[in-house]
């Protein structure tokens, strides 16, 4: 069994949802500039916003799981 | 044709996951050194990491599409499957069960029967859960592979096989530690993934108002209809829903079913043990604002003239589908990124539940038959490659029994029964073992034998339709004819009849028989048990007063959608 000690399960949804928020976000600023026209309410951009959440709730989770994590 | 086309970005969103949860499998098996690591993931996690996997083994994909599907059918009724069906035995086991379970330091919840009766209960659970948790796992893995091929046109046997190995591969690696992860990362994922669908269905519909406005009385109330069985879609009255479903069908599942209590054996305190189900029961609550929302949108847009929305048909009955209900509304709304997103969300759900029955099986099978039956001297290091060696077996098994589904449809009623079969008995024993100590071990496993027995035969006489009408009546508590009586109500008094058996028959029998000596019920039995005083602590830190809220808020919940 390892010495090291554990990465806490805050951290890997940390890291989850700022990728995943990272690449819907993107996909919103995208759509920005080419405007998507095949789903209903696609006018209010959901991918920007929802996006934008999920990117800052996996900071919130990642930034104090990898602080916490650093000081041992 | 499938129903939603994927783009480069939603592909990677779901590559993405995968190379994640078995990622997550690598690092952890450096953790699992001791059985305590691998079948408990080390009894050190906090009450929130247990209260969050304790649901989210719950919260399978299936549920959810499912029960979407029958808000479609049933309106708000679907509400008393989160709230009456699920929060009052919650709180009850971490407020009254959990100091028994948790004190007694056992791996399962067969390990609890040996300890307060014998070998012989322990044995017959054993048994009975293995089968039930590895059947389930193949009718899940079965139903995962036709919504994806339904929704998505993907093959049937990759979808299986990726997926039971993508499970086996990260349980086999980190063991229950792994299941945990994953089963978080779902959670969050369920919620990121689907809730926005909710989201924008009551934005085109106008508001909640418009959504909750204008259905019919059957579908838009909770228990104002439930005087008469014929004033609601389930077609049951308020006594099914308080008994059978409030009583005997979520307590037999929440406080017994050894694949949501074992989350709280992995709790590093008692306190953290009792918290997990009652932290668990405010998530569980607010479910129905995915599920029960999205399910009235998907209704109220059949309903609409140029909506564009048309259920499925089912593959193998040819029926509208409901169950296609939520993948149409993720087809509707999202773009590319989120559909891989809300895909991502329903495959993690998927998986996650069938990581659960893995999880749970690998630990009776080893702890619970194998060391009682096989290898008594085993070492802690060969029980953890056992744990191993059955996870993969029990994949292997979960896939065979997808596809004997796939050939028999039929055999998906038997298998989906067998709930009532062991868990509704199961509780009566649970709570005349830990309530009365006059509960012998041979009242325990005859009372059990017989509950089991008696449900078994009531689900054969309504397939085979071998009782008489009075008979039925009898057992349903209805003057309907036959014919109107729901399988819901079948289930629920199916499930009523095999628990008061149980109880009833434990009782008598123990009244006969030789009860354990007292000294052996320390820690197991009220009365017998001391719970160590905790010292000062915040009252946001007591699962009593936390209960408390909970409850508050199930009372208004019920009252407002009265």
């Amino acid at each position: 069994m390892s010495s090291s000690k554990m990465y806490s399960i805050w951290f890997f949804v940390g890291v989850m949802l700022t990728i995943l928020g990272l690449i819907i976000v993107s996909m919103g600023v995208y759509y920005i500039f080419s405007p998507e026209t095949h789903t209903r309410l696609a006018s209010l951009n959901p991918s920007l916003w929802w996006g934008a959440i999920m990117l800052t709730a996996g900071l919130l989770f990642l930034i104090p799981s990898w602080i916490e994590h650093r000081k041992g | 044709m499938s129903v939603i086309q994927l783009s480069w970005v939603d592909w990677s969103i779901i590559a993405l996951y995968f190379v994640f949860i078995i990622g997550i499998g690598f690092y952890l098996k450096r953790f699992t050194g001791t059985g305590e690591d691998y079948f408990l993931a080390g009894r050190k996690n906090s009450s929130w990491v247990a209260g969050l996997a304790f649901l989210s083994a719950n919260l399978g994909a299936l549920e959810i599409l499912g029960w979407t599907g029958g808000t479609m059918k049933y309106g708000m009724f679907v509400s008393h499957w989160y709230w009456i069906g699920a929060i009052p035995a919650m709180l009850f086991l971490g407020l009254y069960m959990m100091p028994f379970y948790y004190s007694s330091k056992i791996h399962s919840v067969p390990g609890y029967l040996k300890l307060r009766f014998d070998e012989r209960s322990r044995l017959l659970n054993a048994f009975s859960f293995a089968i039930m948790t590895l059947l389930m796992s193949g009718i899940n893995l079965y139903l995962m592979a036709l919504v994806l091929r339904t929704i998505l046109g993907w093959d049937w046997h990759l979808s299986m096989w990726i997926s039971a190995l993508a499970v086996g591969c990260y349980i086999m690696l980190g063991g229950l530690m792994s299941a945990i992860f994953t089963e978080i990362v779902q959670f969050f994922l369920i919620w990121f993934g689907l809730f926005l669908v909710a989201i924008l269905g009551v934005v085109e519909m106008g508001g909640i108002n418009q959504v909750l406005t204008g259905l019919p009385d059957a579908m838009s109330k909770l228990w104002s209809t439930t005087g008469s069985a014929a004033n609601n879609a389930m077609g049951v009255t308020w006594a099914y829903i308080v008994f059978g479903l409030g009583w005997v069908l979520s307590f037999g599942y929440w406080t017994t079913d050894f694949l949501v209590v074992q989350r709280a054996f992995s709790s590093k305190d008692l306190r953290s043990a009792r918290m997990t189900p009652i932290i668990a029961s405010f998530f569980k609550m607010a479910l129905p604002f995915i599920i029960v929302i999205a399910g009235l949108v998907a209704y109220k847009l059949t309903q609409m003239a140029g909506a564009d929305f048309k259920l499925l048909a089912h593959p193998v009955t040819g029926e509208p589908w409901n169950d296609t209900a939520l993948p149409l509304l993720i087809a509707r709304y999202y773009p590319q990124g989120l559909v891989g997103l809300g895909i991502t969300a329903l495959l993690a759900g998927f998986m996650a539940g069938q990581a659960g029955n893995v999880s749970a099986f690998n630990t009776v099978w080893t702890y619970d038959i194998y060391r009682v039956l096989i290898n008594k001297n085993a070492s802690d290091a060969h029980l953890v490659w056992m744990g191993r060696i059955t996870t993969l077996v029990g994949i292997l098994l979960s896939v065979a029994t997808a596809y004997l589904a796939m050939q028999f449809n039929t055999i998906m009623d038997y298998i989906q029964a067998i709930f009532s079969w062991v868990n509704a008995p199961l509780f009566a024993t649970m709570l005349l073992g830990m309530f009365w100590k006059r509960t012998s071990p041979t009242g325990a496993f005859w009372g059990l034998i017989l509950g089991m027995v008696t449900s078994f035969t009531i689900f054969l006489g309504f397939k085979m339709d071998f009782l008489s009408t009075g008979m039925v009546n009898l057992i349903t508590f209805s003057n309907a004819p036959v014919s109107e009586i729901s399988d819901m109500s079948r289930n629920l008094s199916q499930a009523a009849w095999a628990w008061s058996v149980c109880a009833i028959a434990t009782v008598l029998i123990s009244l006969f028989t030789k009860p354990k000596p007292e000294a052996e019920l320390v820690g197991l039995v009220k009365g017998f048990t001391t719970i160590e005083h905790e010292g000062k602590i915040a009252w946001y830190s007591k699962p009593e007063y936390i209960a408390v809220i909970a409850v508050v808020v199930f009372v208004i919940l019920n009252i407002y959608f009265w």
